[in-house]
């Protein structure tokens, strides 16, 4: 491969530049490659967050020709190099250097949903059962690596910087899997209803577009949490038996 | 010199299993418990790990007990283990499974509801808990989640670079000296008892499945702080990592893989592996590819394929193909999955619902579709066995309330580590680690810390800037070091090639001195790889030195120039402790302790 120029998004909150880098990309590399090689050879101190280099960790998140992906995940050879490749940290978050954002609001966010609550234990042996097939659904939902792509794309955050009312699809998501949860008898949809915003997702898309791990994050998890959020406190007949039976 | 001070009863330094684990032990405790990472949370190593926990659960096969979980560890790690932790490892790790269960972890299910567990090299029975090929990420969202709501306060994208004690080395702990990596702004935390639990090694060699975090930070530490370190000289060589393309060079492809039927062939389509089994598994190991399949597929009668022999044999099966030019054509073996077509219907489904992140690691990385065609494999620097001595009893280490539990502390896994006994090391120490640290903070007062040593890590951190871009580059030291490790003190090593790696050594120690970067403080990757670099110096000459003083093959150490076991070696561990005033590193032969007669007796009742 002949080498490839990199137009790099540098600079902190004051103020920030494209820079030009040329590197040679060798047979197989992804864009994680060129960036650690630009850092060796010309900007050492170039800011990227990375960890597995492997899909797995969610650190290497940025916009890659306007593109959200992972950056380790992102092969040269599928992407355009005829034309410089501009690489530019997500957009959704405040920009703490070069590539790395501030993401800390998503831990907030997270850490306000009320955490998981089991039922008491009711198999002989002090643990519970669970059908595989019962759990399935779950376990998309907790294939989440927490890149937050999702977050950066959707444009109730990205567009109308809606953080301190909309909690966004990781943590419809992170939610979901709780609510689906074969053993959890907590109740998140108020959470879900006041504080999440959810009524603000217009069913775009976006996130389920993004996601590195492929879940369905509209499908499988906004539009249900939608649903039990009408049910829940739209609907008379399901308040009403709400009053005589005890949740779950 | 400016910095922001923090009081804690505990601090806990890493937020992988073993760090969450123990945070939220010291917790629960009563403690007020700091908790710092290198990275965010949620992203530290064990994010990575996929093939499962082992955990003698018997939910499989009922014939499985904590006796021979304990008997099969012990015989992994080739009797060097610390038998106490071995046992106690085994005893708890059930219980810590469920812990995960009731704490919101879903794990994969056996038909009638329990949690599923899978074949693992080296275990007798199928006992690996596990969720897909991605269980490391449901161990550390589980303990992320939970922990977040136990009132620890996490400390995200800080290093710790320095442990600050009463009176120099060897005297008790006092805190912790960092930075955070977002403003280079120094920071001070003050407590009464500290946790290391900072993973591994394997960014000392050029082949690895490990993250830019391994840098043997924990190890450095504690060995500067006057701890010992043990069995250094272990390093694990997974037998497959990916090999192509060179991008992606010692990315881990999962034992899981094996554990699902994935067979090794040579070039010619040979199984090498049944070619040479070692006699204490002998009858442990099918007689041929029939019974292997019987094995993998669940019939109880069968033994497991060799495939499933321990990594250090089956990595240097490997490297024996591959030397003798039958290995594939970028350097490899191959691993096949895709044959299982021919005995299953639904083969395809079947393993990218078992092994979904190898399907899309190969596809996305490789453009290989693991369902068609065999991948290329080859080993890969993954674990080490080695890191700070500890008490078996309280995970303390030799420094007074200094404390490490996980992969940076040694003991459990002896000369090799089991795969799957590191998850269940993370919980079943971290736990214990946590405990005796809030012990230890209850019945010890606060000491004072001391300025000077605060202001002489300050300007060892900060010496970088003054080289400034004059300086040596920080990357190509760390890329060298990488090499001579990778060349020298690999999967096969002699005397001559060590000597080679410990000249290197100290000649790259020589230029780590004048390391300089440019820039300023905030965020600036160079300045860390700098930093780091003392750290991986320390380790890498720990190794060497080790690996030089034991003259023997044994576990994951082979020795070409002493391809066999010597009884001599079978009886100590290597220490590694600095002297005079840390200016030079001693290794030192530590006799093992006897093992208490009941566990003798399970071993050998276990290897009828
Ligand atoms: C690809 C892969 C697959 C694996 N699969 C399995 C498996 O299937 N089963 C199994 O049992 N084992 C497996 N292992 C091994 C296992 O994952 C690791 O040994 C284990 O996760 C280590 O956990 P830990 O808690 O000790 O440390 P880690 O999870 O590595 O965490 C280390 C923590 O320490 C922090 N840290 C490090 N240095 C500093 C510092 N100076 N200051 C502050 N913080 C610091 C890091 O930020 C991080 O938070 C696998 C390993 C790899 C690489
Ligand atoms: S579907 Fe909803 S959450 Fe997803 S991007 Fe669109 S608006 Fe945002
Ligand atoms: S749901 Fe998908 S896109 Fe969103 S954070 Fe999780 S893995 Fe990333
Ligand atoms: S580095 Fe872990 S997902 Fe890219």
């Amino acid at each position: 491969m002949p080498p490839v120029t990199f137009r790099i998004s540098r600079g902190d909150k004051t103020s920030t530049e494209f820079r030009e880098y040329t590197t040679e990309a060798g047979e197989g590399m992804v864009v994680l490659d060129c960036v650690h090689q630009i850092q060796s050879e010309s900007a050492p101190d170039l800011a990227c967050r990375w960890n597995c280099k492997a899909g797995k960790c969610g650190s290497c998140s940025a916009e890659i020709n306007g593109q959200p992906r992972l950056m380790c995940m992102t092969r040269m050879d599928m992407i355009d190099t005829s034309q410089p490749v501009t690489i530019e940290p997500l957009k959704s978050f405040p920009l703490i250097r070069d590539l790395v954002t501030d993401v800390s609001w998503n831990y907030r966010v997270k850490k306000s949903i009320k955490p998981f609550k089991p039922r008491k234990p009711d198999a002989p042996d002090g643990t519970w059962r669970m059908q595989q097939k019962d759990v399935d659904r779950v376990q998309e939902f907790r294939k989440c690596i927490e890149c937050f792509l999702c977050q950066d794309v959707c444009h109730v955050l990205r567009d109308h910087h809606k953080h301190p009312e909309f909690a966004g699809p990781r943590h419809f998501v992170y939610t979901a899997a709780l609510e689906m949860h074969p053993l959890d008898t907590e109740d998140r949809l108020g959470q879900m209803k006041h504080e999440g915003g959810i009524g603000y997702c217009n069913i775009t898309k976006c996130c389920t577009k993004v996601c590195p791990e492929h879940i369905t994050i509209t499908d499988n998890a906004i539009i249900p949490l939608k649903e039990r959020v009408v049910d829940e406190f739209y609907d008379p007949l399901t308040r009403l038996f709400r009053m005589f039976k005890p949740k779950k | 010199m400016q910095y922001q001070t923090y009081e804690h009863d505990v601090i806990v330094i890493g937020a992988g299993g073993a760090g969450l684990r123990a945070a939220i032990e010291a917790s629960a405790a009563g403690c007020s418990v700091a908790l710092i990472c290198k990275s965010l949370l949620g992203k530290a190593h064990t994010v990575m790990a996929e093939g499962g926990m082992a955990a003698a659960m018997a939910n499989v096969d009922d014939r499985d007990g904590w006796k021979v979980h304990f008997a099969d560890t012990m015989r992994g790690g080739q009797y060097l283990n610390n038998w106490r932790m071995a046992e106690l490892h085994a005893q708890q790790a059930p219980d810590r499974v469920k812990e995960l269960e009731a704490w919101g972890a879903v794990f994969d299910r056996t038909k009638d509801g329990r949690i599923l567990q899978r074949n693992f090299g080296g275990h007798r029975y199928p006992r690996l808990a596990h969720v897909g090929d991605r269980t490391g990420l449901e161990m550390i969202r589980t303990l992320q989640d939970h922990g977040i709501h136990q009132g620890i306060e996490v400390f995200m994208e800080m290093t710790a670079h320095t442990l600050l004690q009463e009176s120099g080395p060897g005297s008790r702990v006092t805190g912790v000296f960092g930075y955070d990596r977002e403003l280079g702004r120094f920071r001070v935390w003050k407590g009464k008892a500290i946790v290391l639990a900072t993973g591994g090694i394997g960014r000392a060699f050029a082949v690895t499945s490990n993250s830019w975090e391994y840098t043997g930070d924990g190890q450095a530490l504690a060995y500067r702080a006057g701890a010992d370190l043990l069995d250094m000289e272990f390093v694990q060589f997974h037998p497959t990592g990916m090999v192509w393309p060179p991008s992606v060079k010692g990315i881990l492809v999962t034992e899981g893989v094996r554990g699902e039927g994935g067979v090794l062939r040579n070039k010619d389509g040979h199984r090498f592996m049944f070619d040479d089994i070692p006699d204490n598994y002998k009858n442990q190991t099918a007689k041929d590819e029939e019974e292997g399949w019987r094995y993998v597929t669940g019939d109880k009668n069968a033994n497991r394929p060799p495939e499933l022999l321990t990594r250090d044999h089956v990595a240097r099966c490997i490297n024996r193909e591959v030397k003798a030019g039958r290995g594939s054509p970028h350097g490899g073996v191959f691993l096949d999955i895709a044959w299982i077509k021919e005995k299953i219907p639904n083969a395809e489904a079947h393993i990218k619902k078992k092994l979904p992140s190898m399907y899309h690691q190969f596809m996305q990385l490789a453009n290989v579709d693991i369902t068609k065609v065999p991948m290329e494999v080859g080993p890969t620097t993954h674990y080490a066995m080695g890191g700070v001595r500890v008490d078996g009893e309280t995970q303390m280490s030799t420094v007074p309330g200094l404390f490490a539990a996980g992969e940076v502390a040694a003991g459990l896994h002896g000369a090799n580590r089991l795969g799957g006994n590191s998850l269940s090391d993370l919980v079943v120490f971290g736990k214990i680690a946590g405990e005796h640290a809030a012990k230890y903070a209850k019945a010890n007062p606060a000491s004072r810390v001391s300025d000077e040593q605060v202001d002489e890590a300050a300007r060892r951190a900060l010496a970088p800037f003054e080289k400034g871009a004059r300086g040596e580059n920080p990357y190509l030291i760390q890329h060298d070091l990488q090499e001579t490790m990778q060349a020298n003190v690999g999967i096969v090593r002699t005397e001559n090639e060590m000597a080679r790696a410990l000249e290197d050594i100290q000649k790259l120690k020589a230029r780590a001195a004048n390391v300089g970067v440019p820039g300023n403080r905030e965020y600036n990757p160079g300045w860390h790889t700098a930093i780091d670099l003392a750290n991986l110096l320390c380790v890498a000459e720990a190794v060497t030195r080790s690996a030089l003083d034991r003259p023997e093959s044994r576990g994951a150490q082979f020795r070409e120039d002493y391809p066999n076991k010597s009884e001599e070696c079978s009886k100590f561990n290597i220490i590694t402790r600095p002297v005079n005033g840390g200016a030079e590193m001693r290794v030192v032969r530590q006799p093992l302790t006897p093992i208490r007669d009941d566990l003798k007796k399970i071993i050998e009742e276990q290897a009828k």
